[in-house]
């Protein structure tokens, strides 16, 4: 999974069908730290997150049939799995050692 | 998945027999603020999007699953046709 944060969402009337009744929301990659990369990812909620959390998305289509509970493999991938609270985690620098 | 501006259409009479009936459209993929990202693509267009469309598309294994009754040769595919983009923090 990736850590991402939410930025928005998106609204669609059609649309195929695993994706009814669903949250679409707009999230872009960010690291440890907080640094947000360019890449945009738009990925189904499944937990109620909302425009400036930082979420985990998860990005695999039998992952994604498993979470939202689909009978038939989707045309899905991206899927927001977790709204984080608090991320502790050692920065280790280019050169591997601990810095 | 991602968001992309559908600019154009493709058309081809010969090929993959299980991609009759399925629309080709070029899409531009882009950011949030619309603007480009990446090169434009080819996706599979169950949806029907017309020029200018903004839509949202999947890749990957997942582009072959759109349609309820057969899987399609493909590796891009439009699932959603964007009405709105909220985007406060911007």
């Amino acid at each position: 999974m990736i850590l991402a944060r939410v930025i928005g969402s998106l609204v669609a009337t059609i649309k195929h069908d695993s994706y009814q009744n669903r949250k679409i929301m707009l999230v872009k990659p960010i690291s440890p730290d907080g640094q947000m990369k360019s890449l945009l990812m738009v990925a189904v909620d499944t937990v109620g997150c909302g425009v400036g959390d930082t979420v985990l998305v998860a990005s695999e289509g039998r992952a994604a049939m498993e979470l939202l509970g689909l009978k038939k493999r989707p045309p899905l991938r991206s899927v927001v799995t977790a709204i984080v609270d608090r991320i502790d985690y050692a920065p280790t620098s280019p050169a591997g050692g601990s810095s | 998945m991602k968001l992309a501006r559908v600019i154009g259409r493709v058309w081809a009479t010969v090929k993959e027999p299980k991609l009759t009936g399925v629309q080709l459209s070029v899409i531009q993929p882009v950011n949030e603020k619309l603007e480009k990202m990446g090169s434009p693509l080819i996706a599979a267009d169950i949806l029907n999007s017309k020029e200018n469309d903004l839509v949202y598309w999947v890749s990957g294994a997942e582009a072959t699953f759109p349609l309820p009754d057969r899987q399609i040769p493909s590796d891009v595919s439009i699932v959603g046709l964007v009405d709105r983009l909220d985007t406060p923090a911007l």
